[in-house]
């Protein structure tokens, strides 16, 4: 029953206009209740919309004067007032897919491990200090990025890919520390926390007869896992990948703090570069003119259009294994 | 029978199960890593922040750039601050929303509700600073706790929203059919049993969202902006702990660099203690 058929027959019987809202109110109390309740929810739907409003009215010079180009152009030059963001999506999917590529098969692997392996009394509190990661403050990793892993990425892993592997364009240019691996890796190690929580929750709401059935073929345990769980979980662990991607992608300060922030395409994991969230954060105090604002509040729009689209995709993923978490409970 | 044993235990089934053991052992070791990670960058901010933080740290205010001494008296302040505003924004809108979505939200609005609050849990901090910057510091023309906390509070209103459903779905049917059969009308219900019944749950929430809102860094750039004095006006530029944590990382003096491990250590304390209560609270009482 859709809302807009329901609001149409409760306005054809002539009802009060706070039946809408209400599935059978018994009294006035009940009915002021349920209208304020759902007025404080849809509060939220309106509070996404009210920003995708605001942001775009703020980003309205830049998309009248760039239009499409804005995504294409390579310049991004503040000075010379040619704004393309092309060199900050570079550094920001480069950065984020680095990141996936690091992530994915150990998140997957204490996954695995959590809902598969770990014994009851371990699994709540490995769990649980996998999820603090999640807890410490995004700065709190810049910071650590800054003064550990990138000094340790420049002596120990660009030195080692350099001597070895410097042939390839990949691993060419000088290793700052800096840049794109840097960046890569600590967006990684941000990300792993809610994939392995998405991920083993799935595997958590996969059922035992799938497990029981694999078993009974003679299967080993890995082959119950990769067999009968994983596909069966399998939609809602892209889910749970799509929502680290998500994440990777609008992260801003400890990004900025080791990516080294020069906008420029170099196609090489040391070289130095630039997301959009990164750029937002170092230029937008310093932006003079209302083209230059008007440009970032474009990134920061096209960052919030992504996130959203990313987000909606990966719930909805999830949702299909675990089933919508408002339906069904409370029986 | 011994014959038979070794004929179905073939080069096949050697492979299979030198694959299961791999497997396992790999599946440990992520697990591992993943935990050393954790207490790898635990454990760096507590040794460098732990010979910074003192009395003076807690107590002072910032001394002028070649002075040694001086703290964050005033970051500190300004966070708890900024985290009071976020709250009162957050809280009764997150609660009374929850409180939508446990009781009168199984249904296709609800459903579409929920939905939207899930993404914007994950939505890009800046994005939500670029938005209160245009909402209220524009308007106001100057930089301000109040753009600042208002950037916070959206961070934490979907957290505290699904928390607080989650929580009141938890209560058992039979308080609400109790209460109902006392002939008491559903609003009074739900304010009197029901809520009051998850109300240590609602508090673990709550604590995880100002856990949450307290570390970010990103929405406060454009909106508290920092302050290097003491500032307790709502309407003017405020210090904040991550804001200040990050002025002095990327500032080229050692000693600032030791002030900022610090105030890195002041507020994974403050977070981590957050997030360790609420998940102790809340195991407590529903045990899973």
């Amino acid at each position: 029953m859709s809302v807009s058929k329901a609001a149409r027959a409760e306005l054809g019987r002539g009802a009060a206009i706070w039946k809408l809202f209400a599935d059978r109110p018994v009294n006035a109390g009940d009915a002021a209740f349920r209208l304020i309740a759902f007025i404080f929810g849809f509060a939220i739907v309106g509070l996404l919309l009210f920003m995708l409003y605001e942001l775009t009215t703020g980003a309205w010079v830049s998309i009248t004067t760039f239009g499409a180009s804005f995504l294409v152009e390579s310049t991004w030059d503040p000075v010379a007032k040619e704004f393309g963001a092309l060199p900050l999506i570079y550094g920001t999917v480069a950065s984020s897919l680095l990141a996936l590529i690091f992530a994915v098969p150990v998140s997957l692997g204490a996954a695995i491990y959590l809902s598969e392996y770990a014994p009851s009394w371990l699994r709540t509190p490995v769990s649980f200090l996998v999820e603090l990661l999640a807890a410490i403050p995004s700065i709190v990793y810049g910071l650590w990025g800054v003064f550990v892993l990138v000094p340790y990425v420049r002596s120990s892993i660009e030195a080692w890919l350099q001597e070895h592997l410097g042939f390839l364009p990949l691993f060419q240019g000088p290793p700052y520390g800096l840049g794109l691996l840097a960046a890569g890796l600590i967006l990684a190690i941000m990300i792993l926390p809610i994939i392995t929580a998405v991920s083993r929750d799935v595997m958590r709401a996969v059922p035992d007869s799938q497990r029981e059935a694999m078993l009974a073929l003679g299967a080993t345990k890995w082959e119950v896992i990769s067999r009968a769980v994983i596909p069966y979980a399998r939609s809602g662990i892209v889910g749970a990948v799509i929502l680290g991607l998500g994440r990777a992608l609008g992260e801003t300060m400890a990004v900025t703090m080791v990516i080294g922030n020069r906008s420029e395409i170099t196609g090489s994991l040391f070289g130095l570069a630039q997301t959009m969230a990164s750029a937002i954060a170092n230029e937008f105090s310093e932006a003079t003119y209302d083209l230059y604002t008007s440009a970032l509040i474009e990134l920061a729009l096209i960052l919030l259009g992504v996130t959203i689209l990313l987000n909606a995709a990966a719930r909805l993923l999830v949702w299909r294994v675990g089933g919508n978490p408002g339906e069904g409970r409370r029986e | 029978m011994r014959e038979q044993n070794s004929r179905l235990r073939g080069w096949n089934y050697w492979r299979r199960k030198a694959t299961d053991t791999v497997m396992t052992g790999m599946v440990i070791l992520s697990t591992l890593l993943a935990i050393g990670l954790l207490f790898a960058i635990l454990g760096y901010v507590l040794l460098q922040g732990i010979t910074a933080v003192n009395l003076d740290f807690l107590t002072q205010l910032p001394k002028p750039v070649g002075e040694p001494g001086g703290g964050m008296v005033n970051a500190i302040v300004g966070t708890l601050i900024l985290v009071a505003i976020a709250c009162a924004i957050a809280l009764p809108t997150g609660i009374l929303a929850g409180v939508y979505l446990a009781e009168f939200g199984r249904n296709r609005k609800g459903t579409a509700i929920r939905f939207v609050t899930d993404v914007l849990t994950g939505i890009p901090s800046i994005a939500i600073g670029i938005f209160a910057y245009a909402l209220i510091v524009l308007p106001m023309r100057s930089f301000s706790a109040i753009a600042g906390g208002v950037a916070l509070g959206i961070i934490m209103m979907p957290i505290v929203t699904r928390t607080t459903e989650e929580m009141l779905m938890m209560v058992p049917n039979s308080l609400r059919e109790a209460s109902l059969a006392l002939g008491i009308p559903e609003w009074r219900m739900i304010l009197r049993v029901v809520v009051p019944t998850a109300g240590a749950g609602i508090t673990t929430g709550a604590m995880l969202a100002i856990a949450r809102a307290a570390g970010e860094t990103a929405p406060l750039l454009f909106t508290a902006l920092g302050n290097r004095y003491w500032q307790t006006d709502l309407w003017h530029p405020i210090a904040a702990l991550p804001l200040q944590v990050f002025a002095y990382a990327i500032a080229p003096y050692d000693d600032w660099h030791a002030q900022a491990w610090a105030g890195a250590l002041v507020l994974l304390a403050l977070v981590l203690l957050l997030s360790v209560a609420a998940r102790v609270a809340s195991r407590n009482r529903y045990a899973r």
